[in-house]
């Protein structure tokens, strides 16, 4: 076996941020804001680049490109489904849109424009999904965009980029606007921990190996990768289990080599994303396993159904994506490459029901016990 | 041929007594209020389109439809769709006032395990009709309504409260074609027409004007009131109710963040609570005095 086999910890070539995992230190910052900065980087370099939003310009990012190139930013209003077919004309005629929304609106609304007028004509737009995943909290499962990855990977001609932090949605949005033909871009609304740097490597279809391990390998994709990384930390020091964590920030095209290697080494496979993991990450995944080197693999993500209003970071506990919910996959899995019985039910989406039910009632009631007394008679 | 013998059979004149009308006027008002304390608790949400449009809540909840809050899924019910989802608080408001739910729950807005979910969510709140808030489903679907209810004979009605903003958006247009079509007099669309979105006013970000003759080439009875003004509401809505060759779409004219002087006109407070203590305090004063042009009758 190759000595990086071998290797456990974070992986030093990553140029991680040093605070890792000091909850004090490490900066908290929306994907969002590496999308806006990233737009303007791209809007110098390139002058064919244009934004196209949809009446969203400040919560998508896209204020600090309009004001630096207001020629080149073009207000839709609340059209998306023109907004995906306006961008593609703009594309035929030599210019790079990139077309801004809320991911449940773009592409949620208008998947069937982007399909025809850019995914079948290979139109040159860059579609930006923000607001995605469950994370967008107190708005409701309306506009909680979980479906987003599974929609858009069966598309031919399509290119899936899900970052996992604020560096690395700048580095995929200055990819996407280099890169040639049709670009989708998942990003997020809330902070969330700024866990890689500049020095960080990020190549597009290529898999970086955030932490060694030698037991099993955690698939993340997003903003959920740092879960993973907390993760696989706990499992370590507590339980002497080394997780190799994989960013899978490229769920098309995905690196099948990286996932074989994976499979072939630890012999477990556990994906996690904020987004349903029917026909998400981890259908890719489960796909690609069943196709070349079948081993247990454990699905951490939505789970076949909507999320609800609540405090971001409630929501994504109480639908079980957090670290503690992906030490349970781990377990499962590593009781299954071991042929030992399992429960029917995997024990992370018992455990994340449970809890779900018990926050229900404890944070509704809190809630109506704190109401003020005219509303009480 | 629509259907012309259909009569309301269990619907009451809309005239309007002084008595009723002042009121009207006091709910409209507390109701505002609620809303404040409401948004300020719940820490996230909508201000500006919700104070916008209490007194036309009021008068539909108090006044003009005829509903069951004891029993939500009444079948001779007059539906009320609310397209544009995000101003969902007033209707909350307005549908605790009614008797729906217990007014306590209006401190549970947007929290988890709250029937009051961001965005309306039919599933978890009986008596809101449609799930919405990713704009312009809305009329689409309370044409699909009215159509059933013609087609079966029912005698209820079909309101859809509509933004102005969410007019950019195809569909709206999709559903106003099929509605014009099919002569679906027993749907009245009320446009929230107070001039802002997201990002601006919406004539600076896709201008809608000359709306009432949009309206009107797509074969829409097209009456205009002013929305703040719950007489000229009601008078509007019997007007409506008389018309019974078209569809009808009343533009209601209303002021964004009405009652709150430092949030009206001002597309800003689109999108955002005020701030506990302060803004709270002084969003209160102002609407006990309605920015000092009434004088307060309550606490």
């Amino acid at each position: 076996m190759a000595k990086a086999n071998q290797q456990k910890g974070i992986n030093k070539e990553m140029f991680l941020a040093r605070d890792l995992f000091d909850d004090k230190k490490l900066k908290q910052v929306p994907t969002r804001n590496g999308y806006g900065e990233g737009l303007v980087d791209a809007g110098i370099a390139n002058k064919n680049i244009m934004v196209l939003c949809a009446d969203l310009t400040e919560s998508t990012r896209t204020q600090a490109f309009k004001d630096a190139f207001p020629e080149r930013f073009v207000q839709m209003g609340v059209s998306e489904q023109s907004l995906a077919s306006i961008a593609a004309g703009m594309a035929i005629s030599g210019k790079v849109p990139f077309i801004s929304s809320y991911a449940a609106f773009s592409p949620g609304r208008n998947w069937e424009q982007i399909r025809t007028t850019v995914a079948l004509q290979n139109s040159n737009v860059k579609i930006a999904g923000a607001h995605a995943g469950l994370s967008v909290g107190p708005d409701g499962a309306t506009h909680q965009m979980t479906e987003d990855i599974a929609i858009m990977r069966t598309m031919p001609n399509m290119t899936i980029c899900v970052p996992c932090d604020y560096q690395e949605t700048k580095k995929a949005t200055l990819t996407a606007a280099k890169f040639k033909g049709p670009f989708y871009l998942r990003f997020t609304r809330e902070k969330s921990p700024a866990f890689t740097t500049e020095a960080t490597p990020f190549k597009l279809g290529r898999a970086e190996t955030f932490r060694f391990g030698t037991d099993v390998t955690i698939f993340a994709a997003g903003p959920l990768l740092y879960e993973a990384l907390v993760a696989a930390e706990n499992l370590s020091k507590e339980h002497g289990i080394e997780a190799r964590v994989i960013n899978a920030h490229s769920i098309k095209p995905f690196d099948v080599k990286a996932l074989i290697t994976a499979a072939k080494e630890t012999g477990a496979i556990v994906t996690v994303e904020e987004a349903q993991v029917n026909g998400g990450l981890a259908g890719v995944v489960a796909e690609t396993l069943t196709l070349t080197t079948p081993v247990p693999m454990e699905r951490v993500g939505v789970q076949d159904r909507f999320g609800q209003s609540g405090d971001p970071r409630e929501v994504q506990e109480a639908l079980g994506v957090t670290a503690p919910f992906i030490a349970m996959a781990v377990a499962r899995v590593l009781d299954r490459k071991a042929g030992k019985p399992v429960s029917a039910i995997p024990m992370h989406v018992t455990a994340a029901f449970e809890l779900e039910t018990k926050m229900k009632k404890q944070i509704f009631e809190d809630a109506i016990k704190r109401a003020p007394k005219k509303w009480k008679r | 041929m629509p259907n012309l013998t259909i009569g309301p059979k269990v619907r009451k004149p809309l005239h309007l007594h002084d008595r009723e009308l002042k009121k009207l006027e006091l709910r409209a008002q507390a109701m505002r209020e609620d809303l404040i304390d409401m948004l300020v608790e719940a820490k996230s949400g909508h201000s500006a389109g919700p104070l916008g449009m209490a007194d036309i809540y009021t008068a539909l909840y108090f006044h003009i439809m005829t509903h069951d809050p004891k029993n939500p899924d009444w079948e001779l019910r007059d539906r009320l769709i609310l397209s544009c989802g995000h101003t969902v608080p007033i209707r909350y408001v307005a549908m605790a006032h009614a008797g729906y739910f217990p007014k306590k729950y209006m401190n549970t807005l947007r929290k988890f395990g709250s029937p009051l979910q961001g965005h309306p969510e039919k599933e978890w709140l009986p008596g809101l009709e449609t799930t919405s808030g990713p704009l312009g489903s809305g009329s689409s679907q309370a044409v699909g309504m009215a159509y059933t209810g013609l087609l079966d004979r029912k005698p209820w009605r079909v309101y859809c409260i509509m933004s102005d903003g969410e007019l950019a958006c195809g569909q709206t247009w999709e559903a106003m074609l099929f509605a014009g079509r099919n002569n679906l007099y027993n749907c009245t669309f009320i446009i929230d027409r107070n001039n802002i979105q997201i990002d601006g006013t919406t004539e600076e970000i896709m201008p809608l004007e000359p709306l009432t003759q949009k309206f009107e080439s797509f074969g829409m009875n097209v009456l205009h009131c002013a929305g703040n003004s719950i007489r000229d509401f009601v008078e509007t809505v019997e007007r409506a109710h008389a018309v019974t060759e078209k569809p009808t779409v009343i533009i209601a004219d209303t002021i964004p963040g009405y009652g709150v002087d430092f949030m009206e006109y001002d597309f800003s407070w689109h999108g955002k609570p005020p701030a506990p203590g302060d803004e709270r305090n002084k969003a209160m004063a102002s609407l006990r005095t309605l920015g000092g042009r009434i004088q307060s009758e309550h606490e």
